[in-house]
């Protein structure tokens, strides 16, 4: 056994999760960032319904507003849902696919880091006083130097490209974890809906990440630097801005919505006890969804006056995104015609996507129509539908996917009856609060408004609109609730949780030791599991002889590694050029570290394999 | 079902109330938004008819098939079904195409240029944070924050930003355009009926964003012309020497009157007390004109927060003065 022996790591305690390269953990830590993000995005929701609950209500100034507006916005779609879906993904896919971890362990370690210090930095602000104001978008000049002179806009910037490190490092991962990493027998054509989402987003993770650091670089420029790139006055182009912004802005989108598809197809099968109807349909969607997400990006644009030819081009290219999304629709709601289908919080969560995401979807074909868009645009018509496919949609997938895969991440089953009183308020909280918003845009009221005259036919809207948004924090607070009750419970939840699991995640024990899977199972066909069990048997067929299991060593570097660029970002917006240079040092050396000394690892031997595994 | 509780209260605020005649994209007042509306009407139909066939298969599918208490059996695992594949591809897609032909038609005959055009109207349109400034360049009249037209004539706008990126928005009479800095925009609105609409930006600027409001006044031809000649007609300034003195060092250093001061950074006051508001949003049929314009006189932050106008006390402004030029601006109308 001397090949083997190499030293065993293993720390306990917090010393644990700062070191962990284990997806799961990873996966964990995610979701409790992820989750504490969404809180305090949620707060910042809250004050500005309150802040419109009335004609000119004085509950926060004009500037304290279009803060809040702006951090909502950002903290939302960076730091809550995407880290909420690397969550899901972190937790999932190495399972899914029949795999002991993801490609680089180390690197998933980095991205946490790297997301975390850059959404802390960002947050930081609010202590700082320096809050940025100019909208998630930034539009220049209203972001540049010239008209936002303070660090507002600088904390966005830094803290932004250094979550965007985290989030492109897990694109690559999960690309190169779902190339390389399937277990035998698990062509392509076999994987599952949720893994085919999360391989396409990570392509375009991959493909729009990119654009948003060069924007944000040019930004970062301008404004500490005195560059060009956004100032008319010395040449340069504020249109520009809007034009990089949406190129990585739009693929976003569709990085946020379609693991939320997947998540959809993996619960509306299990619970409907019915393979996914048009498999095949489904992923080439997927695809087809994801290329046309690049060549749309102007329609964010059709009143900045790119000229007819434009308008029209993405006009149609726009409309023609709705012939996939439709044939997922119907996919899923065929999915469930003739099933057997049991209501639990994940289905109803899933259920209620359906119809949600259809209205949000057709008035995205609405927005499409260029000229009815002059009307729409930068209205509360446009806040009602992007809430409408991003909560609608994208929330309401991840609450489906936790209350789904929560006995797997935790070995805990979720309170069923917490989980439909989430659902339930939530559900009529969200349609109350953004329904009515539709009509405020149609009446003529413009969007990032931080209060409105009276007599303008907006007041009973806006009203109903905050009362719908507590409904929703309720809601919120009946997860959390139900978070708490179950994290008391005994662990207990079975390897097949639902009993109706069709997937290889659903074949080991819950939670999964940090091996996951003893043998690598040999996958037969799309299904793997349910396909074993229709066929009688309990268990997966091993791939592989039992043996020893390679894992990666845990390290403290990518935690250091990203406390060196917090710290940099600080000195690159105070003009401390010792603390950039020496953030960006501490950085440097620990990547010098982790080149030199190579770490092979350890091994968990055949006798030790049984050890804290539970169920 | 319980989601169908916020639709129906949503569909009773819809026909309870479509808005204001002279802001609500619901009720078009001029050819533009009338066409905009036509294609919202097209939308909303076909996209209701959507909406509609996949809540009816929804809530079929989960009464039909949802399981009953005891139940076990597999249902048949279906692997899909080509036809409705099929069916589901291309009904879209002829959707779509009705909707696609009157979007293309439209966006171009929206485009259309009527700067080199004899008959129209134009008007040069520069957006400040938070006001807006008209110029007709065929007339030599600069004027701001309310837009006079006459109706009948197509208006002609070229639009542009002064500091940073908003967008002129005249929600009854037509869609919005943004003002960029750098390059130009253009396009037209034509406003058949006599009457005073209510004009917004729509692009985020900076705190007072929600309070930089508009007005556009459509009048016809005479009173137009009429408008038009009071506002070349020598400037009527203060009586009284000393308010006068006062205004004009201490006003006029960013503002102007008439043909005074031409190259001014602020508003233009010619004919001020005949407008509807004071700075957009202090309405004069709610408050006399006069309060309206001490009370933003005196502190225009208060009014719309981080405005530029420095406050009466900044600029040594007495109480006398204020008073006088107050009492000089709300006298201060044109008759049309």
């Amino acid at each position: 056994m001397a090949a083997h022996a190499h030293k065993v790591k293993r720390y306990r305690g917090l010393m644990d999760w700062l070191t962990t390269v284990d997806h799961k953990k990873i996966g964990i830590l995610y979701l409790m960032a992820g989750g504490l993000f969404f809180l305090v995005g949620g707060l910042e929701a809250v004050m500005i319904r309150i802040q419109l609950i009335k004609p000119m209500n004085d509950f926060v100034g004009a500037d304290t507003f279009n803060e809040l507006i702006t951090m909502h916005g950002t903290t939302m779609i960076f730091l809550a849902a995407m880290p909420l879906l690397f969550a899901l993904m972190n937790a999932v896919i190495p399972l899914q696919i029949g795999a002991r971890d993801v490609a680089f362990p180390f690197l998933n370690s980095l991205g946490f880091w790297t997301f975390f210090f850059g959404g802390v930095l960002l947050n930081i602000s609010w202590f700082a006083g320096n809050v940025p104001d100019a909208g998630w978008t930034s539009y220049v000049p209203l972001a540049g130097p010239t008209y936002n002179s303070g660090h507002g806009v600088d904390y966005y910037v830094l803290g932004l490209q250094i979550a965007g490190i985290g989030t492109l490092l897990g694109g690559i991962n999960f690309m190169a974890t779902i190339i390389n990493m399937r277990a035998p027998g698990m062509s392509f054509m076999r994987m599952p809906m949720f893994t085919w989402t999360i391989f396409i987003t990570s392509a375009l993770i991959v493909f729009a990440f990119p654009v948003l650091t060069v924007g944000l670089v040019a930004l970062m420029f301008d404004r500490l630097f005195q560059a060009n790139f956004f100032e008319t006055a010395n040449g340069g182009s504020s249109v520009l801005w809007e034009h990089v912004f949406w190129v990585f802005g739009h693929p976003e989108v569709y990085i946020l919505i379609l693991p939320a598809f997947g998540i959809i197809s993996e619960v509306v099968s299990t619970f409907a006890r019915k393979r996914l109807f048009g498999y095949s349909s489904m992923v080439f969607a997927t695809v087809l969804i994801a290329f046309l997400g690049f060549m749309v990006w102007a329609h964010h644009m059709f009143t900045t006056g790119l000229g007819p030819v434009a308008n029209g081009l993405f006009s149609i290219a726009t409309m023609l995104i709705a012939v996939p999304t439709g044939v997922k629709i119907f996919n899923w709601l065929f999915t469930l015609w003739g099933g057997s289908i049991c209501f639990t919080a994940a289905s109803l969560f899933a259920i209620g996507f359906i119809p949600t995401f259809v209205m949000g979807g057709v008035t995205g074909v609405m927005l499409a129509v260029a000229p009815a868009d002059y009307q729409y645009h930068d209205s509360y018509f446009v806040v009602a539908h992007f809430h409408y496919v991003i909560v609608g949609g994208l929330v309401f997938g991840i609450f489906s996917g936790l209350h789904y895969w929560w006995p797997k991440m935790f070995g805990r089953m979720l309170n069923e009856g917490l989980g439909k009183l989430t659902f339930w308020t939530f559900f009529i909280g969200f349609h109350l609060t953004f329904f009515v918003q539709h009509f405020l845009g149609l009446l003529g009221m413009p969007r990032r408004v931080w209060t409105y005259l009276p007599n303008q036919d907006f007041d009973t809207m806006n009203l109903v609109s905050t009362i719908g948004a507590f409904l929703m924090g309720v809601g919120t607070i009946c997860f959390l609730i139900n978070v708490v009750v179950t994290s008391a419970k005994a662990r207990n939840a079975k390897a097949d949780a639902w009993e109706d699991g069709r997937s290889l995640e659903w074949t080991i024990p819950s939670p999964p030791p940090e091996y996951n899977f003893k043998q690598l199972p040999l996958v037969r066909g799309y299904d793997a599991w349910w396909k074993e069990k229709m066929e009688g048997k309990s268990a997966m067929t091993p791939a592989e002889p039992p043996g020893p299991i390679h894992m990666p060593s845990p390290s403290i570097l990518p935690f250091i590694m990203s406390v060196g660029l917090f710290i940099a970002g600080f000195g690159f917006m105070y003009d401390k050029l010792y603390l950039a240079i020496g953030g960006i040092a501490v950085t440097l050396i620990c990547m010098f570290f982790r080149s030199v000394f190579d770490d092979h690892g350890f091994h968990i031997e055949e006798d030790e394999q049984e050890k804290g595994v539970h169920a | 079902m319980k989601r169908l509780i916020p639709l129906l209260a949503g569909m009773a605020f819809l026909l309870s109330a479509c808005g204001r005649d002279d802001l609500s994209t619901l009720k078009p007042q001029g050819p533009v938004a009338e066409e905009q509306f036509n294609l919202m009407k097209l939308s909303i139909s076909i996209m209701t008819l959507v909406v509609v066939v996949v809540f009816a298969i929804c809530i079929y599918v989960l009464i039909r098939f949802r399981r009953r208490k005891g139940d076990n059996t597999i249902p048949k695992q279906v692997e899909g079904n080509h036809k409705l594949e099929i069916i589901w591809t291309v009904i879209p897609l002829i959707l779509l195409l009705i909707l696609g032909v009157p979007t293309i038609n439209t966006v171009f005959g929206l485009s259309k240029d009527y700067s080199k055009d004899k008959d129209a109207l134009q008007v040069k349109v520069t957006a400040h944070q938070y006001w807006w400034e008209f110029e007709y360049p065929e007339y030599g009249i600069v004027t701001a924050q309310e837009l006079v037209v006459p109706t009948g004539k197509k208006v002609s706008f070229e639009l542009a930003s002064a500091d940073v990126k908003h967008s002129f928005w005249i929600p009854s009479i037509g869609g919005k355009m943004d003002t960029n800095t750098g390059v130009t925009n253009r396009m037209y609105l034509e406003f058949p009926k006599e009457g005073i609409f209510r004009g917004k930006c729509a692009e985020l600027c900076g705190p007072s964003h929600s309070l930089m409001d508009f007005k556009a006044k459509a009048v016809d031809q005479a009173s137009f012309d009429r408008w038009v000649a009071a506002m070349k007609s020598p400037a009527v300034v203060p009586e009284d020497a000393k308010i006068k003195e006062a205004f004009e060092s201490k006003c006029l250093s960013c503002h102007a009157v008439g043909e005074t001061n031409s190259g001014a950074s602020a508003p233009n006051l010619t004919g001020v007390g005949s407008r509807e508001t004071i700075g957009g949003i202090l309405y004069n049929d709610e408050k006399p004109i006069e309060d309206n314009l001490k009370e933003w006189i005196t502190d225009p932050q208060s009014v719309k927060p981080g405005a530029t106008m420095p406050s009466a006390k900044d600029v040594g402004l007495t109480d006398e003065e204020l008073d006088g030029i107050s009492k000089y601006l709300a006298n201060y109308k044109i008759d049309y």
